[in-house]
């Protein structure tokens, strides 16, 4: 099991984020121009002033078209579009490549769609859960029902003993922590 | 490898795919239909078939609009002064916003409660809550007034109110903030709220007759965030349910500490124990401050009365009153179905709805199927009283309205939906998408016993581009959804004032044949009428100047006005002696520092008016009201502190042969 959680390392990944963050107006330019955005939800406004939502910063991260291909799947990009606020822990590319070969193929199938979004929801908490609030040994439901549990040491936040917290980016509807593990709800409801 | 892989497909072998239906649509479904502008078309001159009363929010007022057209007809003010209708301004008005803390002329109005009999709405009155400053109001619905506003005491914060029961009995108020109770010491550490602070509901009367509201009792309650509630009906009549959250009793950065515990609580009163209670004599006798404020339809006046007790009833000491049912995450709507047997509870930061039973609750009370005890209340088992989940419906339910079909609506913050699913089967069977981020809905009569479904009415809290911007501050948006079909057709987006949440709407019919069209004159009692031209005066009293002063097409009397000194105050005492439909006459002087008056035919009312500096100040009818609407105006002479000049007035005298009384 921790063979597969390699460290990323963390310079480099926060390097790559950031450059990517300040890329993001073309993008959303080109999603929004056409009437469709009439009757599409929040991520079609067009509104290249505001401070960036954590889908549009997810969107901007050339190190998390897993997770942002994972969200158009599970039909989630609307939902994290919306007002929220939320606590979303985006795994990255490397983090989902991490996981047996296939199995982000399997979950990215229509017929495993529920499967997707719960393990979606499991990264994803409403509020906004800041890494210098965190305790060491605290729990955090999220939208799934699950819990999450958080390890401190050293200044560092782990989460489930298995996802190192690599980065935070404020989001104009919440925070984004980067972590370097996918994070699995337990088998239960 | 493999047994990350295993761990995996045991993650999605334990979720059976039960979401295939609930996938939201894609944007262009929601594309509006054909016929829809023929649905929300209400041709000139044609009435609405439904009147939908709306809550401002933070303008603190009501307004009604005309569904499906979507047409605001009214602003009623209730809680904020309204400078348009002299609400607040005139002296006969002041007393309504009369407090404990003195006036206070502003509050946020968030739920709406239409008056019922039998469980079904009877258009007589319309009932809305102040979250600041705790009060609750009841606007008359013949005249489309506010006629009362009543204040809670042990409250800090009038949110899960006001929530009425099925014949009236009652409407009541839970206290958002739980605080220090009035007559104990409130200077003590904000950290030792666990044991300093305590909640309370009010259970407030309504008079069968007057609609007058008075504490009959209030309930002494752990110190949780009360949120929102619904009175049983039907079998369930009798029992009031509360949501609360906060359970964990945290005092700050309640975004994260008070969702730290997976269930905080509904919280079920059996009110008709507690009334037995009352009679009983275990009440115990609170030395409190509130004001009462009525307002008298003959006299035109309010008057406003500081209440000094309430009877507490103690949640911990009586036995069979207060029961905690478990919820999912900080539930935030608490909504009973029209048959009474359903409790729907919505844990805001939940993917689930829990549905509840009352008879399965009512077992687990007769069974003490407990799971334990919370400050010394029951918790029943959360099983023991659930009927159901529905399973996956979306991110973030609120609220819940009800169909004559046996259909729920949910709305649902986060996925920015309406869902529709079976009451008995607990399935989803529709959703649609809402701009943006819908907070409260309704369903015609959605609340009661009896809805009378056709449309859901979705009220949003965020706009973004739905209408044409207006800089920062936009529209607030509403939606009109036709539920006739299986399917929710979106109808029409409608623009509301202030902020709204809860609205009610009910047919037409039961409120447009009891309007008032004008007060009778030879019934006004207010002591400064002028019940005729006659009896137009101007009065000494001191340095009070007393104009009685009327108004009628198209002149005031007297409308020539001296012998008024610095240092006085003049008080205009209005009199409209029109006894013609829609014709109100208006009042202003210049640099008056409160507002207008709208004077109602056959109603008097009253500004008060302090002269800043010597000279002639002109005064005029405001409201457009005939043909010579523009020649409707007069002067009033300002003289020096220490001037002869004695009190004279009149009108259609031509020369200075005006009358002097004194």
């Amino acid at each position: 099991m921790k063979k597969i959680f390699r460290f990323f390392p963390i310079a480099a990944l926060v390097l790559i984020f950031s450059a990517c963050n300040s890329n993001t107006e073309s993008v959303t330019a080109t999603e929004t121009k056409d009437a469709i955005a009439k009757n599409g939800g929040q991520e079609a406004v067009q509104d290249d002033v505001s401070q960036k939502d954590v889908v549009k910063i997810a969107v901007s991260s050339k190190d998390h078209t897993t997770l942002v291909a994972a969200l158009k799947q599970a039909e989630y990009v609307d939902d994290l579009s919306n007002a929220g606020p939320f606590t979303v822990f985006a795994p990255t590319n490397d983090a989902f490549n991490k996981l047996p070969a296939g199995t982000v193929d399997g979950l990215m199938k229509d017929d495993k769609k529920a499967d997707l979004q719960n393990i979606l929801e499991y990264h994803v908490a409403v509020g906004v859960y800041k890494t210098e609030n965190m305790k060491d040994g605290q729990k955090i439901n999220m939208a799934n029902l699950g819990d999450i549990t958080l390890s401190v040491k050293d200044g560092k936040v782990m989460v489930n003993g298995v996802a190192n917290i690599v980065a935070s980016i404020p989001a104009a509807n919440g925070i984004i922590h980067v972590v370097d593990a996918v994070l699995l709800p337990p088998a239960k409801n | 490898m493999n047994s990350f892989f295993k761990t995996l497909m045991l993650v999605a072998v334990a979720f059976p795919i039960v979401w295939l239906q609930s996938c939201k649509p894609k944007g262009t479904q929601s594309a509006v239909s054909g016929d829809a502008a023929a649905k929300v078309y209400v041709a000139p001159g044609k009435y609405d078939e439904f009147y939908s009363f709306v809550s401002g929010g933070f303008s603190g007022q009501m307004s009604v609009y005309g569904i499906p057209s979507g047409r605001l007809l009214r602003v009623i003010p209730v809680f904020s002064v309204d400078p348009e209708k002299g609400y607040g301004f005139s002296e006969e008005t002041k007393p309504m916003l009369n407090t404990s803390h003195g006036f206070v002329p502003w509050d946020d109005l968030h739920h709406i409660a239409l008056s019922e009999t039998d469980g079904i709405q009877d258009g007589r009155w319309v009932f809305g809550n102040g979250n600041n400053t705790p009060r609750i109001a009841r606007i008359d619905l013949k005249t489309f007034r506010t006629a009362e506003i009543i204040e809670i005491p042990n409250s800090g914060g009038n949110h899960s109110s006001p929530f009425i029961t099925e014949n009236s009995e009652y409407v009541i108020a839970g206290t958002r903030f739980s605080i220090p109770m009035d007559n104990s010491n409130g200077d003590v550490p904000i950290n030792t709220y666990k044991s300093n602070f305590k909640g309370t509901v009010s259970f407030v009367s309504v008079d069968k007759t007057s609609g007058n509201m008075s504490i009959a009792f209030q309930i002494l309650m752990p110190g949780v965030n009360f949120d929102l509630a619904r009175a049983g009906k039907g079998k369930s009549h009798g029992w009031m349910f509360f949501s609360c959250y906060n359970s964990e009793r945290a005092n700050t950065l309640l975004e994260q500490n008070a969702s730290q515990k997976d269930k905080d609580f509904i919280i079920a009163v059996n009110w008709k124990k507690a009334e037995e209670y009352l009679k009983a004599g275990k009440g115990k006798k609170e030395s409190v401050k509130y004001a009462h404020n009525i307002y008298d339809e003959k006299k035109h006046m309010a008057t406003s009365v500081i209440e000094t007790e309430v009877t507490m009833l103690d949640s911990k000491e009586l036995t069979d009153m207060v029961y905690l049912i478990p919820c999912p995450k900080s539930p935030h709507g608490c909504d009973t179905d029209p048959t009474g047997e359903y409790i729907v509870a919505s844990g805001k930061l939940a993917a689930t709805i829990p549905v509840f039973s009352f008879t399965k609750m009512l077992q687990a009370i007769a069974n003490k199927t407990f799971e334990g005890e919370y400050e010394g209340i029951p918790v029943l088992k959360y099983d023991a009283v659930l009927y159901g989940e529905v399973k996956k419906p979306g991110l973030g339910p609120l609220h819940t309205e009800f169909d004559d079909k046996g259909f729920a609506y949910t709305s649902f913050f986060v996925s920015s939906e309406i869902v529709k699913w079976n009451v008995k089967t607990l399935e989803v069977v529709d959703r649609v998408p809402t701009y943006y981020s819908i907070g409260h809905l309704s369903v015609p009569g959605g609340p009661t016993r009896k809805p009378w479904g056709k449309y859901v009415i979705a009220y949003n809290k965020i706009t973004k581009d739905r209408y044409l911007p207006t800089g920062p501050e936009l529209a607030q948006s509403a939606q009109l959804y036709s539920i006739e079909g299986d399917k929710m057709k979106l109808l029409l987006d409608f623009p509301t004032i202030g902020e709204p949440h809860y609205a009610e709407a009910i047919p037409a019919e039961l409120i447009m044949k009891n309007s008032q069209k004008i007060y009778k004159i030879e019934e006004n009692q207010n002591p400064f009428a002028a019940l005729g031209d006659k009896y137009a005066r101007v009065e000494r009293k001191g340095n009070e100047v007393h104009v009685y002063m009327t108004s009628i097409r198209s002149h005031f009397t007297p409308d020539n006005i001296e012998g008024v000194k610095m240092g006085d105050v003049v008080y205009f005492h209005i009199t409209n002696l029109e006894q013609d439909w829609d014709m109100p006459h208006g009042f202003a002087v210049k640099g008056a520092n409160n507002a207008e008056l709208l004077v109602m035919p056959g109603e008097t009312q009253t500004l008060a008016w302090k002269p800043e500096r010597i000279g002639i100040f002109p005064f005029y009818c405001t409201d457009f009201c005939s043909a010579l609407h523009q020649e409707m105006q007069g002067y009033i002479r300002v003289s020096p502190a220490g001037s002869n000049v004695a009190i004279s007035f009149g009108t259609g005298k031509t020369d200075s042969t005006a009358v002097a009384i004194k």
